[in-house]
């Protein structure tokens, strides 16, 4: 528990929020991106002991969130089709447009639920009969485990085994947030685990273009008062910089292994965003030569255009245009044992971190 | 208890049957382990005599794996439903013990769970008086489920209720939370990380019976918090009285490999299972008296007191969290999911 605990400290954390509140003049909206950071705050109790000027608004950095609806409904698919379908914890629960997967499996479908892609490549070695599948979502924090698991099926030469790809890039997601004319954030706080993986050099231009203050930031409390401080900080004297507050974790360059990993496997595409929609250039698609390992090329499996539940308005609480207490449905007809969208279940949504642990 | 001499290794239909090769699995293994003048009758069934008001409980076992660090299914079958018991404010002091078995489980694994049932038993100071052997199709079970229901008597000086609870009341917790839920998670396939975590399934029927000894009906209401976790519970005694909870995360005893598993799974550790862990709510007038006695109970060492009832934010439990910001605690929905990154 080194590294945490210290940054869960009462008189550390404090004694920033102070300063906080002695620099703050004038009213600022900050987003966090990441879905980790909105959890943190809501849960240690940040979001009250913050001065009312500052207004935190939590962004789309929730990957189950962002993963498009038809996806899940393919991963059903492949269920009911006799597919081992594997799958990170977080994604079960998800509403598609008929079932979750969670659902699927009640039904008789081969789910099984784990913490890393590896494992599911041991799951075709052991089962060299049937097919097997790893619902590979996520940001850039998970792209090089996802990427490696191919790598490591090519390298056991398994041909059952593939992955069902989602992932999204945060810089494209930033830059739709900015470019959008309702938005109205200030500065953000960079989500610290992207750039552990990428780096922070891909902030630099979105920095100087929209004039927005960025700061990669961690997790805990005490990482997020001091980036909410330091995005403060900028805003109040009129800079605009990119500036890391989780050094000890985030390197300029990031981890340069994982990224030629990455790029080994996956190449920048156009990617589809529950509740946001197409974003050009925003997401990694199988590169043609591992397309043997792409579940959407080696499978028939339908694609049916589907709509979400009107009455959702997720993709306004993915933007910050809406915080989750402002949505009509908000634990009335949504709740997590009955979500209407994805923010409402996943560990990281917006709308189950106000449901389960808000004051508010 | 071994499986020499029995005859068979591996439990099929037949020993489910009602004959022969049932009577053998049942002499052999379940009358010589739990023999005791009420079980040695053979009746179909068992009758006890009881001098005060009786407490029952009842609960069935379907744990997998079916062996896991600190415990196994046959442990954990007596020591929750003795525990059950216990928070009714009774000594358990009877149980029943019916099986339903899958077919092909190993004898030898049998005989292992059953020897737990009895130390544990013994432990408990409660007897096996009946019970009942099913064995189903492969396939149609998993390994082996266990069933017990307990009888004990309400102690004298109980007199526990919800209903007693008023604002100001403490909530003590005797034991680190989390324990077993994390254990059963680091022995299950798929989650693989290594830990020494150890179930903490034991029996608290002891500690519970010096506390009503001691404090009497000043003890307002126990629970033991097993699935859903102390959150949960938290939760259901607040909305069952219509009263607030306020609790302090920093006042919540959990051990640091514990802390730590949690923090890398992204689970709760207020909303895992616990199997040893139960939470007294007391008149504050006897806070630090019964905390003084649970210190010195083995199964209480590493009591605190939490939190205190409030008549502020009625159907709520506020966590003042380590860094003086408050959060509800909401009930668990579900299984708890591990998370992505």
């Amino acid at each position: 528990m080194k590294y945490l605990n210290e940054y869960r400290n009462l008189e550390a954390t404090k004694k920033i929020l102070d300063e906080i509140h002695k620099i703050t003049t004038k009213p600022w909206h900050i987003m966090e991106i990441c879905g980790g950071q909105t959890h943190s705050l809501v849960k240690n109790g940040i979001l009250e002991l913050l001065p009312e000027k500052v207004s935190m608004i939590h962004g789309p950095g929730c990957p189950v969130c962002v993963t498009p609806l038809n996806l899940i409904d393919k991963a059903i698919e492949l269920l009911e089709q006799g597919v081992i379908v594997c799958s990170f914890g977080d994604m079960i629960r998800v509403p598609g447009s008929k079932k979750s997967l969670l659902e699927a499996k009640a039904i008789g479908g081969d789910l099984r639920i784990l913490y890393s892609p590896l494992e599911a490549v041991t799951i075709a070695k052991e089962n060299p009969t049937k097919e097997v599948v790893f619902f590979a979502v996520g940001f850039e924090t998970t792209a090089p485990a996802n990427a490696l698991s191919v790598l490591h099926a090519e390298k056991l030469g398994l041909k059952n085994y593939s992955i069902l790809a989602s992932h999204v890039l945060v810089p494209p997601a930033m830059e739709a947030i900015l470019a959008d004319e309702l938005c109205r954030i200030d500065a953000f706080l960079g989500a610290g685990h992207v750039c552990a993986i990428m780096g922070i050099q891909q902030y630099y231009p979105l920095v100087k273009k929209y004039k927005t203050p960025i700061v990669v930031t961690g997790f805990e409390p005490l990482d997020l008062v001091q980036g909410i401080y330091m995005a403060v900080k900028q805003l109040e004297e009129g800079r605009f910089e990119l500036e890391n507050q989780y050094s000890r974790i985030v390197k300029p360059f990031g981890n340069t292994a994982a990224i030629a990993v990455i790029n080994k496997v996956f190449e920048v595409g156009t990617r589809e965003w529950r509740g946001i929609g197409e974003i050009p250039n925003s997401g990694y698609v199988i590169k043609q030569a591992y397309r043997s390992y792409d579940a959407e090329a080696k499978f028939n499996i339908s694609y049916i255009k589907v709509l979400e539940n009107a009455k959702c308005i997720a993709g306004q609480i993915l933007r910050g245009i809406k915080k989750p207490n402002q949505c009509d449905q908000f634990g009335k007809a949504c709740k997590p044992s009955n979500p209407l969208g994805a923010p409402m279940v996943s560990s990281e949504g917006a709308c189950a971190a106000y449901y389960h642990f808000s004051t508010l | 208890m071994t499986t020499e001499n029995l005859g068979f290794e591996t439990i099929n239909l037949g020993h489910g049957s009602g004959g022969e090769l049932t009577r053998n699995l049942l002499d052999k293994i379940i009358f010589k382990t739990f023999s005791n003048p009420f079980l040695d009758k053979k009746d179909d069934g068992a009758i006890v005599e009881f001098s005060n008001k009786i407490a029952i409980s009842t609960d069935s076992f379907v744990i997998t794996p079916i062996f896991f660090r600190g415990g196994n299914i046959g442990s954990l079958a007596v020591h929750g439903t003795v525990n059950d018991v216990a928070m009714c404010g009774a000594m358990p002091k009877y149980l029943s013990l019916a099986f339903i078995i899958e077919e092909g489980l190993k004898v030898v694994d049998f005989i292992e769970v059953v020897n737990s049932i009895k130390t544990a038993a013994d432990e408990s100071g409660v007897l096996i008086v009946t019970g009942d052997t099913k064995v189903v199709e492969r396939g149609k079970g998993d390994q082996i489920f266990i069933n017990t229901t307990g009888f004990g008597e309400v102690h004298p000086k109980a007199a526990i209720s919800v209903l007693n609870i008023i604002a100001g009341d403490k909530i003590i917790v005797n034991a680190n939370i989390a324990q077993h839920g994390m254990a059963i998670m680091s022995d299950r396939e798929g989650l693989e990380f290594e830990s020494n975590i150890e179930s903490d399934s034991t029996n608290l029927n002891f500690i519970v019976r010096d506390l009503l000894e001691a404090f009497g009906n000043k003890i307002k209401m126990l629970r033991d918090p097993t699935r859903g976790g102390l959150g949960t519970v938290l939760h259901e005694i607040a909305n069952d009285i219509n009263k607030g909870v306020d609790i302090k995360e920093s006042a919540i005893p959990l051990e640091k490999q514990v802390a730590a598993a949690c923090e890398m799974l992204g689970l709760d550790p207020m909303y895992v299972a616990n199997e040893g862990v139960f939470i007294a709510v007391v008149d504050k007038s006897i806070e630090a008296d019964v905390l003084a006695m649970m210190q010195q109970h083995p199964k209480g060492k590493n009591a605190k007191c939490i939190g205190e009832f409030t008549d502020e934010h009625p159907n709520k439990v506020v966590m003042e969290s380590v860094i003086g910001g408050k959060r509800i605690v909401s009930p668990l929905v579900g299984e708890q999911l591990p998370r992505i990154c």
